[in-house]
Order: structure tokens, then sequence, then C-alpha cells
């Protein structure tokens, strides 16, 4: 119980750090992030109103103001949800813009991560038990080079391969332009199939992370003496590879996830922007493209809170998997 | 109660009188010995070999650029678009540059950045980590949640923000960006294992002879983590090449500069996939696996070094 | 005929670099059905790594390099893999130094008995949820513990607890021969005490052949039939515990130095005037070529012939001794009709 407490209040003071990160960020930054978005807004001829104006000076820094009331508005409005005006999206605010693009990235990186894990920490346990001999060999030169493969890279080339010249995939996108999103089975299918792809590439990029991890940790585990002493009773090979040895190498791999999904959301990144798959990140490249800062700072805002809560959810699940913790 | 004893205690067992040590035994100076050392033993593990002759041929190829490629990597020369041929070996990009002169020359940035960017990232993690973790109390649970929350805020979205708000465009900024976002989970390793050696009996008689803090800290705590600083600096190298790499291929460094993340930028915007140009796109991702590949595989011998369960039978 | 038999057992430990060390050198043991064997040496003898042999539980780099190992009746040294594993049941057992890790930290105490029941499960056997409560709480009982302990987990128990629990589970197996490596090292004087004395009544009660590995002589003599002694990974002693805790001047001339001096180095705590004697030099390094016997350089006794030649373990006495001297003057005595 001590534990839970102890991750829920982490949880909220990190949280309460990451917002503060995000109202500290483009108050730092040279230039004026609020002057360079207006300025944005209004080449783009896309009027603004006096409460947009208001967002996004509170988003970006108020002139002439007191930090101390910024601050205060700036968390009311995170609350609330106000983020401003994008001028890349036009008429739609960036918690709309934002709102829209989210599902998408959660359930490629939601599936994603799962798959990859799931892969990688039974290849990890595998290499781990067989130690030294050819199927741990080529299970860590495949993970090696695998993993250093550049997400976006891999997206290049299993575009070209997969979808310019096989012409299995879609090329781009999420669905098929001109069908809107709803939860009709052609559509469901139509999404998946765009999704394939993407998810591909995330999952063999993000597997050797776990590949190795598990695999360290089945050597370190192998050599403890629970391990020596479930042999000498006469276990079978099954049964002490996965219920005594892999059931706690996983252990280490499960604490260590919230590290690891950094990664995963930068690549995930990366590899909507090649697919141009309507989720954050395709949104991100969006806004770096055209400077359009309260987008950016927003989106960057969303990830960070996404992820916290990820890793908060992993938090409370390691409780269930290590009864040493449960005091 | 008396209690008698008849025999001396035993010395240490086994060896015979230690060589003795002291200043100016060497004419070569230390810190070249230690690498010359460390390259050694890292020679001997299967894997680092492999690793270190790959990134020697890589930094060579940086090094010895102007001799090795056949043509200026800016100049716009040729036909643009042209696929591989007799002159340009790999083909041209669109504004008619040689993509092969291109990828030696791209050597450069890439190990330039992923070795000065891995450096800086380990520098700053060292001390955060050292200081962190020497001793319990404010500096430690202050510098133990800023690593935290370097750690949960995702690098490369912020790298991302980061860049796009500097607008420097200047090799620097990028090593100074990517070193920001990859300090943290080297300190974070490093203050577990600083707060794990502070306990031990070396330190603590350290500090009881009157060894003044950084002593203590430089010539106890230190030498016994290098293989772990080691490790660190390799695992942040890797990452800081991938990273460079994505944020060129954004467009977030400077689209001036030649390195493999910037061909596969242009590649990108040329559609070089679709005038049939794959070998453009193709070899700059190939060279930053390799290098990517070549700093693992070095750090796997790192590790052998450090954990002793894990080195090859 | 011997339950458990080694002849000319040599285990060596090959590093990936350096030289290779013989950690067990030309062993000959012979154990029957029922006897209590206490193999005593200091750090590096080679008695783990012999229990470790006998129970075909030697890993990498450790290898059993030649020998013979034969269990009632059957070599046991070429067993792999499946007929290794099944081979343990009602076979031999190993139980190792208790402490955080002996026992695994996320399964309870209940699953685990499960595991071992399961593993060696015979038909008829009742190995169900009820089956496998019922087995433990017995197991427990035989050592003392109660059946609350079947729902903890490993963490939630003491040392000598979880030390206790190691016996049981390795009771499941109905072993015939069970090998106790350093079981009490880890734990303080008092469970240390409590823990000896139920290893001693379930060898009684059931029968086993019980094997003791300690550093500790005291502990030894106190709850062994027979003791073994070694030294750099030979045996040099082998008697009945009885006859090493006999007065002095009784057992001039029948022990090797080696074990003399051992036991001039307990002494009564209640005495007035304590006289301690250490064992002046250090153990041999195992790396390198042993030529002639091991102890010559520490011990009071050497001779020439004592460095040159390896003196063997032959019958001396109510027991085996391996040293020259010892051996000549027994001889001497022989001749003279002063002992049989």
């Amino acid at each position: 119980m001590r534990y839970v407490l102890r991750k829920v209040v982490l949880f909220l003071v990190t949280l309460w750090a990451a917002i503060t990160l995000n109202f500290i960020l483009p108050r730092l930054m040279p230039g004026s992030p609020v002057d360079a978005a207006l300025g944005k807004l209004a080449s783009a001829g896309v009027p603004v109103t006096n409460a947009e104006r208001n967002a996004i000076e509170i988003q970006l820094g108020v002139p002439h103001a007191s930090l101390f009331t910024q601050y205060g508005d700036y968390l009311r409005n995170i609350a609330m949800l106000r983020f401003g005006t994008s001028y890349s999206f036009p008429g739609q605010t960036v918690a709309q813009t934002i709102g829209s693009a989210l599902p998408w990235t959660l359930m490629l990186i939601g599936a994603s991560t799962i798959i990859a894990f799931v892969i990688g920490t039974l290849l990890g346990v595998y290499a781990g038990w067989h130690r030294g001999r050819a199927a741990d060999s080529s299970i860590t030169v495949g993970a090696t080079f695998f993993g250093a493969f550049p997400p976006f890279w891999l997206g290049l080339l299993l575009l070209y391969l997969a979808a310019f010249k096989l012409g299995w995939f879609p090329i781009k996108g999420g669905y098929n332009p001109g069908s809107s999103p709803d939860w009709s089975l052609s559509f469901v299918s139509d999404a998946l199939r765009h999704s394939v792809l993407p998810a591909l590439t995330l999952i063999v990029t993000t597997m050797s992370g776990w590949v190795f991890g598990m695999r360290n940790n089945m050597i370190n585990i192998l050599g403890e003496d629970f391990v020596t002493f479930a042999e000498a009773n006469g276990l079978r090979s099954r049964t002490i590879s996965l219920l005594y040895a892999a059931r706690n190498a996983l252990l280490p791999n499960v604490t260590a996830f919230g590290l690891s999904l950094g990664s995963v959301v930068g690549g995930t990144v990366l590899v909507e922007g090649v697919f141009s798959y309507p989720g954050v990140g395709g949104l991100l490249f969006t806004a770096v493209t055209n400077h359009d800062f309260p987008l950016m700072q927003a989106l960057l805002l969303v990830i960070t809170v996404s992820m916290l809560v990820a890793i908060f959810a992993v938090d409370l699940l390691y409780v269930r998997l290590d009864p040493r913790v449960r005091r | 109660m008396t209690i008698i004893s008849a025999v001396p205690p035993p010395e240490a067992p086994g060896k015979a009188a230690s060589v003795p040590s002291g200043p100016g035994r060497h004419a070569i100076p230390g810190p070249l010995r230690f690498t010359g050392r460390a390259v050694r033993t890292l020679w001997s593990n299967g894997k680092a070999r492999l690793g270190l002759i790959i990134l020697g041929l890589i930094v060579a190829m940086a090094v010895f650029a102007p001799l090795l490629a056949p043509h200026s990597p800016a100049a716009t020369t040729f036909r643009p678009y042209l696929g591989p041929g007799g002159v340009n070996w790999l083909g041209t990009t669109g504004t008619g540059q040689d993509v092969f002169s291109q990828l030696i020359y791209g050597a450069r940035i890439s190990v330039l950045v992923g070795l000065g960017a891995g450096a800086l990232a380990t520098l700053t993690a060292v001390t955060v980590g050292l200081l962190a973790g020497y001793r319990p109390g404010l500096a430690d649970e202050l510098l133990g949640f800023v690593t935290n929350l370097a750690l949960v805020v995702p690098a490369l979205p912020l790298m991302i923000v980061l860049a796009a708000y500097l607008q420097g465009h200047s090799v620097w900024t990028i090593v100074l960006v990517v070193a920001l976002t990859s300090w943290a989970t080297g300190a974070r390793v490093i203050r577990s294992q600083t707060s794990t050696l502070r306990t031990r009996e070396f330190v603590t008689s350290a500090v009881f002879s009157g060894e003044r803090l950084p002593r203590v800290v430089f010539r106890e705590i230190l030498p016994n983590m290098t293989s772990l600083v080691a490790a660190s600096f390799f695992a942040a190298a890797t990452a800081a090449v991938l990273a460079e790499a994505s944020l060129e291929f954004l467009g977030l460094g400077n689209p001036a500069t030649v390195s493999w993340g910037t061909i596969l930028y242009y590649a990108q915007q040329q559609n070089a996939l679709l005038t049939g140009q794959w070998l453009m796109v193709l070899t700059p991702g190939l060279a930053i696996v390799l290098l990517m590949v070549s700093l693992t595989l070095i750090n796997f011998g790192v590790d052998a070094l450090s954990n002793p369960r894990l080195r090859e039978k | 005929m011997a339950l458990l038999g080694a002849e000319h057992l040599n285990v060596g430990y090959q590093p990936s670099r350096g030289q290779r060390i013989w950690a067990v050198r030309d062993v000959d043991l012979a154990l029957e059905q029922g006897e209590f064997v206490g193999i005593v040496g200091e750090s590096g003898s080679g008695k783990t790594t012999l229990g470790h042999a006998l129970t075909r539980m030697l890993r990498p780099p450790a290898h059993l390099e030649s020998g013979v190992i034969s269990f009632d009746g059957t070599d046991i040294a070429s067993l792999r893999g499946e007929r290794l594993r099944r081979q343990r049941r009602n076979g031999f057992a190993l139980v190792l130094q208790s402490g955080m890790n002996a026992l695994n930290p996320v399964r309870t105490i209940a699953r685990q008995f499960g595991d071992v029941l399961k593993a060696h499960a015979q038909p008829g056997e009742d190995t169900s949820v009820d089956g496998v409560l019922r087995s433990g709480t017995e197991l427990l009982a035989a050592v003392r513990l109660g059946p609350e302990v079947l729902r903890r987990f490993p963490h939630e128990l003491s040392g000598g607890m979880r030390q206790r629990v190691s016996i049981a589970l390795a009771l499941a197996l109905q072993p015939r021969l069970i090998v106790f490596d350093e079981p009490t090292t880890a734990l303080d004087v008092i469970v240390q005490q409590a823990v000896m004395q139920t290893i001693k009544d379930l060898q009684r009660d059931r029968g086993f052949t019980a094997v003791l590995i300690s550093h500790d002589l005291g502990v030894v003599l106190d709850t062994a039939d027979r003791v073994v002694v070694m030294y750099a990974g030979r045996i040099v002693e082998d008697k009945a515990a009885a006859a090493l805790t006999a007065c002095q001047h009784e057992r001039q001339g029948l022990y090797h130095p080696y074990t003399e001096a051992l036991l001039g180095c307990y002494a009564d705590p209640r005495a007035d005037v304590v006289r301690l004697a250490g064992i002046p030099g250090t153990p041999p390094d195992l790396s390198l070529p042993q030529a002639g016997c091991s102890f010559a350089p520490r011990c009071p006794l050497a001779e020439q012939i004592c460095r040159d030649v390896d003196p063997p373990l032959s019958p001396l006495g109510p027991g085996r001794v391996a040293c020259h001297v010892r051996a000549r003057t027994a001889n001497v005595d022989v001749e003279a009709g002063r002992v049989s």
C-alpha cells in the first residue's frame, strides 16, 4: 500500500512539473513566440478574436504581465482544455485538432507496444535460456541490427516495397480519403489496413529493447540460488524457464517500461510523418513545418501527460506482479 | 578470560610480494595508458572487436572524406535525378549533386554529433549522478526529481520543439538539443551506483581518514564506475546518432550541411522513391544503422567487462 | 553395497581466461544407506564442489573431468536431461544455503510445493490443490512449521523458516540421500541449533543418508556419525566422529596433521585461559600443479617424501588418512603389535 501511495504522489507531482515545464518553455525561448504566432495567423488571413489572442498569450507568454498571474491563467486554461487557435487548421481550436488525432495515435502506439513487448519478451526469454547457443546468437544479432533501424528509414523502405512496388498496402493516411470515420466494419477494416505498415515499423524498431532487457535479466536470474534449487528438485525445464526464471526476470523490464516509452513515442512521431498517418505525431510534423507554436506546445503537453498516465498505469500493474511490494 | 593467539593473522592468499608501484614508473601518460588498456580489453571480446573495426572505418571515412569522395558533395554539376551509374555511383539528387560523395562527407556530421552529443550527455549524467548519489539529502532528492522528470518528457518531441524554437540551424544547436534530452538515463544509473558505492567500506574509510569530498568522489568512487560510465557513453552516442538523423530528416537541422539525415530529408522532399532512386534512400539509412550497430557492439564488450555473468564463454 | 559411491572423482573449473583449477582431486568416497556424514574443510577445499558433483548439480565452468559416480548401482555421471531429472525422485536431493534467494520470490510456498510434487507425480498420486495442501502441511509439520506458511510468500518468512521450507521441499522428493550445503551458515547460532536439531531428527526418523557440508567442525562433530575432512580438493581424513572427539593423548598419531590443527583451533569459551592456535600459512593456489602433499608447506611434520609424493588415502586405525608420516608410524606400531 505504501508503494501505491508513493506512486500516486509521484504521478501527481510529476504531472504538475510537466505542466509547469510546458509553461516555462516558450517563455525561455529566444524571440517572441507570441508575436510569431499572432503574425502567422494574421498573414494567413485568420481573424483573431480577443479571446483567442488571450488564449495564445497565456500559452506562450503574455507581454508585460506578471509571471504569477500568467501561471494562474495558464493552469485554468489547461484545466478547461483551452489551448488557443491553430493557423495550420483554421476554423478549429487546437483542442479540437488534437482531440481528433489523439485516438489514432493511441491505438497505433497501444497495439504496437503490446505486440512488441510480448514478442520481444518471449524472444528474450528464449535467448537467455539458450544462452551461448545458436538461437541466442541469432536473436541477439538480429535484435541489434533491427533495433538500430531509424524508424523513419524503415518506414520509407516498407512504404516503397510493400505499398509502392507491391501495392499490398495503402501509401498514406489512416483511412481512405473521402470516407468519414465511423464504427462501421468497412471503415474499421480499412483503418486496420492503413495501420499495418506503421505498426510493423514501430514493432520492429522497438522490439529489440525488450529482447535485450529480457535476455540480460534472464541471464542474471539464472545464476540465482532459487533456480539452482528448482533444478535440484527436478522441476521440468519449462516450469523453471517460465515460472521461475522468466517470471522473475520480467520484473525489471516492467519497471523500465516507462523509460522506453519515450523512444516509442519518438518513433511514432517519425512513423506517422512518413506515412502521413493522422495522429498527433503527424500533427507535430505539420506544426513544426509551419512554425505553429500554439499547436506544438499543446501537443508536447498532451504527449507528455499521456505518457505519464501510461507509466502510472504500468506502475500499478507492477503491484500485481511482485508480491514483495504489497506490504 | 585471556586469549593468547599463537599464530599471526594470515596474509592475503596466493600471491607473492606485490609489485611496488609509484609515480613515474611509466613513460606513457596515465590517460593514454588507460585508453590503451581499455581498447585491448574490449578487443578480446568478439562483438566489441567487430564494433571497434566498423567504428574505426566510419571515422576514417569521415576524416579522409576529401580524399575518398570523387566529387564535392555540394556541387550541383550533374544532371539531376540520375540513377546509379559510372560517374555517380549512387546517382544524383534532385539538384544534381553526387549522392556517393554526400554519403562519404555525411559521415562527418553523424560521427561528430553522435560522439559529441554522447560525450556531453554523459558528462552531464556523471556530474548529476555523482552529486545526487553521493549524499542523501536535499540535493539528492532534488536532482533525483529533475532526473525523473527529464526521463518522463518524451525525447524526440521535446527535441523537435526546442529545435523549432531555437532555429539556430547550426550543428552545435543540434548537439546541445540532443545532449539536453538524453542525459537523464545515464544520470539515473550513475546515481544509483554511486549511492550503492558510498556505503562501501573503502569510501567510509577514505572519508574517515579525512579525505575531502571531491577527492573521495574522483579517486575512490569514479574509478569503480568506469565501465558503467563507458556503457552510458556508448548508449548515449547511439541514441544521439539516431536523434541527429531524425532531426535532420524532419528538416530541423541545417539543410545546407551534408549529413546522412539530410540526404534522406531531400530524398523525401524530392520523392526519391517515386523516381526510382531507392539507393539514395537505402545507403544513408544503412550507414546510420552501421554506425549505431558498431557503438552497440562495443557496448556489449563493456557490459561483459562489468558483469562477469554476461561474459562470452 | 554403498548407496552412493564415487571413484577417482576429478572436478575442474575452466574459466574463459586463465588456468584451470582442480577443485576436487581423485576422490574415493562410499556412503551407506542411513549414514550421517559430515564433510569439513575451509573455503576452497572443494567440499561444496564435491556436494554438487555428487548430486549432479555442477554448472559450467565446472565440469566433471573423470571418475565414476554410482547411486544405488546405477552410474549417474552420464545421465542427462529427462532421465537425470526423473532420478531425483526417491533419489538424491540438495539443500542450499538459506538466505534471500533459496526460494522463488514470486510464488507462494504452496505453489512451490505443487511444482515439486507435480514434477514427479506418479499415477494415482493426488496433485490437486487439496492434495498439494495436504502433502505440504505434512511436510511442513516434519520440519516443525505450521500450515499457515503455505499461504505465504518467501519474503514474509524469516531466514530460519525459509531454510526449513527448503528442507521440506527436498523431502517432498522422498529422497534416499540429502546433501545439505552449509545449511546454517547464514543463520544466527540459536536458529542454527534449532535447524540442525530438526535435520538430525528427520534423518533419524526417515533414515535417509545425510551429507552435511560445513566449514564449522563443531557443528559437524555435533551431528554427524562420520567425518570426512577435505583440503585442497582432496580427502585427507575419513573417520567416525566419535573418534575425533576423543582426548588428545588417545588420538595422537592416528590423525592427519590438518585435522589435529583444526581441532586445536577450537577452544572452550568457558575456560579461564584460552589458547588459540591458528594454522600458519595460506591454502594453496589450486591453479598451480600440486607436487606432493598439498598440506606440506604448512605441516609441522612435513618430510622430504611429503613434498615429492602425494600421499594416498589409505586405511589407518578407525578410518582413512592421507599422510605419509602417519602411515609410516602406524605400520611401525602394527609391526610392534601396539595397534591393530
